[in-house]
């Protein structure tokens, strides 16, 4: 590791990341993390979905700032007091979802806050856009200047974010995940700009889940597994194998207890589902007692089968059936009415009435149920929302409070609660643990693990491969729209799971 | 997927020029829909009624624009930040009561009333700023709280009592009609501040980082524009110009009490929309909102020309501002089209 931490008879590293950790909440999202960035060399980085990636990002763009570890530009600590303190330091993020201002012109996007003044401090709009032009010429790509950015291809918005870098002159780049919504033209264009900026002596960062694209573009490569620094190493000499192994390698403590259950009838049967550009040919069955995890990488179209199961979504082809009946499409109703129940990914937005009363958030999906005379009475929604958080011993002040002032695990137990009240033959959870500290994760797991037991068929979407192996009967892997793999339990490791939801063969 | 190792044909396609200028064109068209309904407007009443062309009409409506104008300078900057500045109906009063009370019974000049109200604005804009921005609450919320609480302060401090034309001093009163090279004061003042309210939006950073905060709040931050900076100077300038044009009132009008300009902060939005800013920030300009401030104006009186019920005007104000947000949604989508029409090309 310390031999590619320093590059012979080259120069000082540009960047530095040193010692640097970072907690939200409790939640420690980088911890001692440390790697060198040197000029003119493509530095990947890599982890699995919540690895630290972003934040370390984030970081070096001047959005956080580390809690204890110092960042060095050129052998200089540097404090960032926010974005543009980054930005005068010659760092340029661009993020995978591009930052321009659609009202304002191309070229205005690339000189913002950089603009070329006349002698009387005004925007000199020939230069301006002469920049542009020449940006775009060394660039090789044919953009007009002239017109406003809304509207452009989200390939074209980050040749203007690059042309943006440029103009800045910045000297460290970094990219996270550039490549995740271009086409492979688009990524061959973009690698070429990058390869040529690299050659003029840039320090790239270049953050990607496609292991061939970091094995065209980088010399090196950072590896980081739950926030730590796993491993910095030549590319050349790294196998896919082994920087999987290392993005996963991690002692699977016996944190997730799933009790064996004797599977029961089969509760829910997808068949050939499709829906164009979105997913394909999606077929698995579960069967009442058993927890099926739905794994792959962030974008493999996980979270939109089961919206289009549970009738949220359309979907093209196939059929959805709950206890051998076929469900009607697109219609969430009909699929509550057959017992289904789904918790959706962002509690926030989906999941919850924030400024509603946990009693009330509790009730809301049976409201017509407890109502008498299409009167809903306090006493009946009070009982019920009762019996329910009891059982699963969720912490809370009154049931009259705000949800929105629970913890958020206690508000992943609300949603649940609020589910499991409509008596569900089978249970969709997505991210059931996203953002929820690791004692409540347990819970959230014991819980999960006890309904299954009483013969509730579980579906669950999770990102997090710990929590897929310790929980899941089964696991079904998606990669792209497509099922990369049905593994059973015997099966499962996290190198198995990884290696189906990046596309690789299963090394002997 | 396989990546090829050298460069994929980096070629010097010609830009496409056209499209920049269909862009350019449609842009303009928003303007120049203003003018061309002024026109109409101003050519079909004076056929009805040649007087309404008399030196004396055009100078009525020109005083009574000013006013508007300036505050729909200082609105259209707000606007154009994705925000809103509901308060300035009640600056106006504060200042105008506050700078006639000032300048009642005394031998100020004129220079220490203009200061003094664009003082007192400047200090409401930046409490609204200050909420905003820190207080991290709506600016809709923000300043419809301080359009009361403004309106409070002048309402107890004036007690029901008012400024009578004849406590102040005669220079003040004639500042409004008397005019240079033929222009009065009020309408001078407007241009100026309106040409240069444009200027500072089209052709200096600061003007392009507010366009950029209306267009994309969170790319603003991330992009080093200093936001907090630029949001309290558009409410500080939109609150000063408020401040300002209580001044021009006092002097138009002489009789200030603590009612002055109640309702105001309506038109001025009014003329804001109709003259072609967006209501969520990142497009039009400050001389669209003046070309608004105009249009209204000139409806209310050719309607009192044509003898046309007054009611009516509210209606065709309101009818205005609904087809102003509908022609702006038929131009986005227009240009949307024409941008996606020439990228299949490419």
């Amino acid at each position: 590791m310390a031999e590619a931490n320093a590059r012979p008879g080259d120069q000082p590293p540009r960047l530095e990341v040193h010692d640097v950790t970072k907690s939200f909440g409790a939640v420690a999202a980088v911890q001692g993390v440390s790697f060198p960035l040197f000029p003119g060399e493509a530095h990947a980085l890599v982890g699995e979905n919540g690895a630290g990636k972003s934040t370390i990002v984030k970081m070096l763009a001047g959005v956080h700032r580390p809690d204890t570890g110092t960042l060095r530009v050129d052998g200089v600590d540097v404090d960032f007091a926010g974005p543009a303190d980054a930005k005068a330091a010659g760092i340029a993020v661009i993020y995978q979802e591009p930052t321009l201002f659609p009202d304002l012109s191309v070229a205005e996007n690339i000189a913002i806050g950089n603009q070329p003044l006349t002698r009387l401090r005004q925007i000199d709009r020939k230069e301006m856009t002469a920049n542009a032009e020449r940006l775009f010429r060394r660039l090789g790509v044919p953009l007009d200047p002239g017109r406003p950015a809304r509207g452009l291809s989200i390939a074209d918005q980050q040749l203007v974010e690059i042309a943006k870098a440029l103009s800045s002159e910045a000297r460290v780049l970094i990219m996270d995940e550039p490549t995740a919504a271009l086409s492979a033209v688009e990524v061959e264009r973009l690698f070429a700009v990058v390869r040529s900026l690299r050659d003029e002596g840039a320090a790239i960062m270049f953050i990607s889940h496609r292991f061939e694209e970091i094995t065209a573009l980088c010399e090196r490569v950072t590896i980081m597994r739950d926030g730590r620094h796993v491993a910095t190493e030549l590319v050349a000499g790294l196998s896919v194998d082994d920087m999987i192994r290392r993005m996963v390698g991690r002692d699977l403590s016996a944190l997730f207890p799933k009790q064996d259950v004797e599977p029961g009838d089969v509760v829910l049967e997808v068949e050939g589902l499709s829906r164009e550009g979105v997913f394909r040919d999606i077929s698995f069955s579960v069967r009442a007692g058993e927890i099926v995890a739905l794994a792959g990488l962030v974008g493999a179209g996980r979270s939109e089968v089961m919206q289009a199961v549970f009738g949220v979504d359309p979907y093209d082809e196939g059929t959805v059936k709950m206890h051998g009946r076929k469900l009607r499409k697109g219609q969430p109703r009909a699929a509550m009415a057959a017992g289904m129940a789904l918790v959706p990914e962002d509690r926030r937005q989906q999941g919850l009435v924030m400024e509603l009363s946990i009693e009330r958030n509790v009730t809301l999906p049976r409201a017509r149920k407890l109502a008498r005379l299409g009167l809903l009475f306090g006493s009946a929604e009070h009982e019920a929302a009762e019996t329910w958080t009891t059982k699963l011993q969720t912490k809370l002040g009154r049931l009259s409070d705000a949800v929105g002032t629970l913890s958020g695990g206690n508000q992943q137990k609300v949603v649940l609660a609020k589910w499991l009240a409509t008596g569900p033959k089978l249970l969709i959870v997505d991210e059931p643990t996203r953002g929820i500290d690791v004692g409540t994760k347990a819970e959230v797991h014991r819980l999960m693990s006890s309904l299954a037991a009483d013969g509730l068929a579980v579906v669950m979407v999770s990102s997090e491969l710990p929590e897929v192996l310790g929980m899941a009967d089964r696991i079904v892997v998606l990669r792209e729209g497509r099922i990369a793999a049905q593994l059973t339990r015997a099966e499962a490791t996290e190198e198995s799971v990884m290696y189906a939801a990046m596309g690789q063969e299963v090394a002997a | 997927m396989t990546v090829t190792s050298d460069r994929s044909a980096p070629t010097d396609a010609p830009l496409g020029a056209p499209a920049a200028k269909r862009f350019g064109g449609l842009l303009k068209t928003r303007e120049l829909g203003i003018v061309l309904a002024l026109a109409l407007l101003v050519a079909y009443t004076a056929i009805d009624n040649p007087r309404f062309l008399s030196g004396q009409s055009i100078r009525d409506n020109l005083l009574n624009t000013a006013i508007l104008a300036v505050m729909a300078t200082g609105q259209a900057v707000v606007v154009i930040t994705r925000n809103i500045d509901l308060s300035v109906g009640s600056v106006l009063g504060i200042s105008a009561f506050a700078v006639a009370t000032l300048m009642s019974n005394q031998d100020l000049p004129m220079v220490v009333g203009l200061l003094a109200g664009l003082a007192i604005g400047a200090v409401a804009g930046l409490v609204n700023g200050v909420l905003v921005r820190y207080g991290k609450v709506p600016a809709l919320v923000v300043t419809l709280g301080t359009l009361y609480i403004y309106r409070g302060i002048t309402y107890s401090w004036a007690g029901g009592s008012q400024v009578n034309a004849d406590e102040l001093p005669r220079h003040f009163l004639t500042f409004a009609n008397d005019s240079i090279l033929g222009i009065p004061w009020l309408v001078l003042i407007a241009l100026v501040v309106v040409a240069a309210g444009s200027v500072m939006m089209r052709n200096y950073r600061v003007g392009r980082e507010l366009y950029a905060m209306g267009s994309s709040p969170a790319a603003a931050e991330l992009a080093g524009i200093k936001v907090a900076r630029n949001l309290l100077g558009a409410f500080v300038l939109s609150g000063a110009l408020a401040g300002l044009a209580g001044v021009l009132y006092a002097a138009r009008f002489g009789t200030v009490d603590a009612a002055a300009g109640t309702g105001l902060e309506l038109n001025v939005v009014a003329a804001v929309v109709v003259g072609g800013v967006a209501v969520f920030g990142g497009s039009g300009s400050v001389w669209g909102a003046a070309l608004g401030a105009l249009l209204l104006t000139v409806i209310g009186s050719a309607l009192a020309v044509l003898d046309i019920n007054q009611f009516w005007q509210q209606a065709i104000v309101g009818a205005l501002i609904i087809l102003a947000i509908c022609a702006d949604r038929l131009v986005a989508v227009r240009i949307a089209r024409s941008l996606r029409k020439r990228d299949a090309h490419v």
